[in-house]
């Protein structure tokens, strides 16, 4: 494909190869415009969606039902805290800022994922999140530790390991919940229920009508499409329910030995645009919280820009008067 | 087991292992309340740290407790099925998150005087409470640096932030002698060994409060403590108003489903 920019030739053709030979590109390398573009609305979109993700579970940290639970819980709503800062950090390498960041993401400028515009009624849905939620979002980001963009590429490293973990201990509660009482088994296959379309729906839309995919292909920011990426978290889910002894809302689902993956229903795509929209169950909402947060916090940010800015003179004066 | 020589004992040290675990419980919980809320990301990832070692805490404290107390009671029974008038905090820990300043003022205060409680505690003759104590009091030392700085950024930034800083400290103030306050299961854990009498704290915690309101450019609230009904407070069971329903918050799922395992 033809890559737009407006270098001279050396350095486009020098990126090229780097590309081609799976070489990563570092931030003082030089890189096509759109190549920057498109890495900083990922790489932002991602950030976004660890903090707003952060929303949906930690409502429950208040209400764990054990304090072990509520003890991974709080550990892994500070593990979102943490991605989300080393992932505006990577973004900063491509020349954005986090405050910018987070104003487009607040003025609605920006998407997250739309997976947390969906509610979490009951303890089980921390369960699913983490087993459905997680479980998707590590199929989607494990090539992304190959991806071209070194500073993304090794934040992705790191947070891939703390996901999986998450996705063991979600797989976990749901474990127990379905050995539990006939009340707790009923929640944790009603949380199963509401999350296992939307959590198809994390892939993105159908190959044939992705907006962003062929150029972040031959960019090898993304290795496999959509659609590759969904089958492959069917095929993953589709054998670990049954280790649950729960089921997945699809009567479609059953294994196809002549293509060796899980065939399974067709994903309402009519739901996930009307969500990304802004029309799910909680999109106002989750932005509302953050908005909130940031507006209560700005004369505690002014604060420490003050003290630090009395520090300095303070500092300067002391030098002066030596 | 190096504690004590009997029954009495036991339910003394069972006592003051209950206030110490309830204090770190509900310091914990507080705490955690803010995570998403935080003025920014560095602070969600402070301060759910914070929570984390605060609960991290209150478990063996709670478990050992209910040990010793010998009626089957674990962490999770004494945290989730007790009344308000069974919690046995110090009123301090449960005031709520008005604003990020109340959040600092209070864990200011209160990590001052957990840093020294568990400095001393290291040597406490329940080995529990002396391995617990010693973890604790590096964690302490970590949330009494992060609380006092932010109370020099706050009182030393802008106007506001120095109001706030100031009305923050005035809300939490008439509670801080209330720590330092033995009743007689704290004097006979004291007595015992496995305690220590939190009066004696009170010079070191004077000092380390003191310097970082001088930094911060605050003065010390001039309050005076406040008066419980019958001279009673967190330590008899007399909670503040907002602690029933953090309460009802924290254990409303484990009591809608008695018996069940999670």
């Amino acid at each position: 494909m033809t890559l737009t920019g407006t270098a001279p030739a050396g350095p486009r053709q020098r990126f090229d190869a780097m590309i081609s030979g799976e070489e990563r590109i570092e931030p003082r390398d030089w890189m096509p415009d759109d190549y920057r573009a498109t890495l900083i609305r990922q790489i932002a979109q991602h950030a976004h969606s660890e903090i707003i993700g952060m929303q949906p579970e930690g409502n429950w940290i208040t209400r764990a039902p054990s304090l072990k639970r509520k003890a991974v819980l709080i550990a892994k709503v500070q593990d979102e805290a943490g991605h989300g800062l080393y992932l505006y950090s990577a973004a900063e390498t491509l020349g954005v800022d986090r405050a910018e960041l987070l104003d487009l993401l607040h003025e609605g400028r920006q998407r997250y994922s739309s997976i947390f515009n969906y509610p979490t009624p009951t303890w089980a849905d921390v369960g699913a999140i983490g087993w459905l939620v997680d479980g998707a979002a590590i199929t989607n980001q494990v090539p992304l530790c190959r991806c071209s963009y070194g500073p993304y590429a090794r934040a992705m490293v790191r947070i891939c390991k703390e996901e999986s973990f998450h996705q063991r201990q979600g797989f976990e509660i749901l474990h127990v919940l379905a050995r539990g009482t006939p009340r707790q088994r009923a929640m944790a296959q009603d949380a199963v229920d509401r999350w296992y379309w939307p959590s198809l729906m994390m892939f993105g839309p159908p190959d044939s009508e992705s907006a962003h995919s062929g150029k972040s292909m031959a960019w090898r920011i993304k290795r496999y499409s959509n659609d590759d990426l969904r089958q492959r978290f069917v095929d993953i889910i589709a054998e670990q329910v049954r280790a649950l002894g729960l089921t997945l809302p699809d009567p479609d689902l059953a294994w196809n030995a002549e293509r060796g993956h899980y065939d399974f229903g067709a994903v309402d795509w009519a739901e996930f645009t009307a969500v990304l929209k802004g029309d799910g169950p909680c999109n106002r909402q989750r932005i509302e919280h953050r908005r909130a947060a940031h507006a209560d916090g700005a004369w505690v940010r002014e604060a420490a820009r003050a003290h630090a800015a009395k520090q300095a003179d303070r500092a300067a004066a002391r030098e002066a008067a030596r | 087991m190096t504690t004590g020589t009997g029954p009495g004992t036991d339910a003394a040290t069972a006592g003051y292992l209950l206030r110490l675990g309830d204090d770190a419980l509900i310091a914990g919980h507080r705490m955690a309340e803010v995570v998403t809320r935080a003025p920014q990301l560095e602070e969600d990832v402070a301060l759910a740290n914070i929570a984390l070692d605060l609960l991290g805490q209150a478990r063996p404290l709670l478990t050992r407790a209910g040990e010793l107390e010998g009626e089957g009671r674990d962490e999770d029974t004494l945290a989730y099925l007790r009344d308000e008038p069974e919690f046995r905090n110090c009123l301090l820990v449960e005031l709520p998150n008005t604003d990020f300043a109340h959040t600092i003022a209070r864990h200011l205060l209160f990590s001052c005087y957990a840093r020294e409680l568990y400095a001393a505690l290291a040597a406490s003759t329940d080995d529990v409470l002396a391995g617990v104590a010693g973890k604790a009091v590096k964690e302490l030392d970590y949330h009494r640096d992060h609380a006092a700085q932010w109370t020099v950024r706050l009182g030393d930034g802008t106007e506001e932030s120095a109001a706030r800083m100031a009305a923050a400290l005035d809300a939490a103030w008439p509670h801080v002698d209330e720590m330092f306050t033995a009743d007689p299961v704290i004097s006979a854990a004291a007595a015992s060994g496995a305690g220590v009498d939190p009066a004696g704290l009170r010079p070191a915690w004077d000092s380390a409060v003191d310097a970082v309101l001088a930094e911060a450019g605050l003065h010390r609230p001039d309050l005076p403590p406040q008066a419980g009904p019958g001279g009673r407070g967190g330590r008899h069971g007399l909670h503040t108003q907002s602690f029933g329903f953090l309460l009802a918050e924290m254990q409303h799922v484990h009591r809608s489903h008695p018996g069940a395992a999670w």
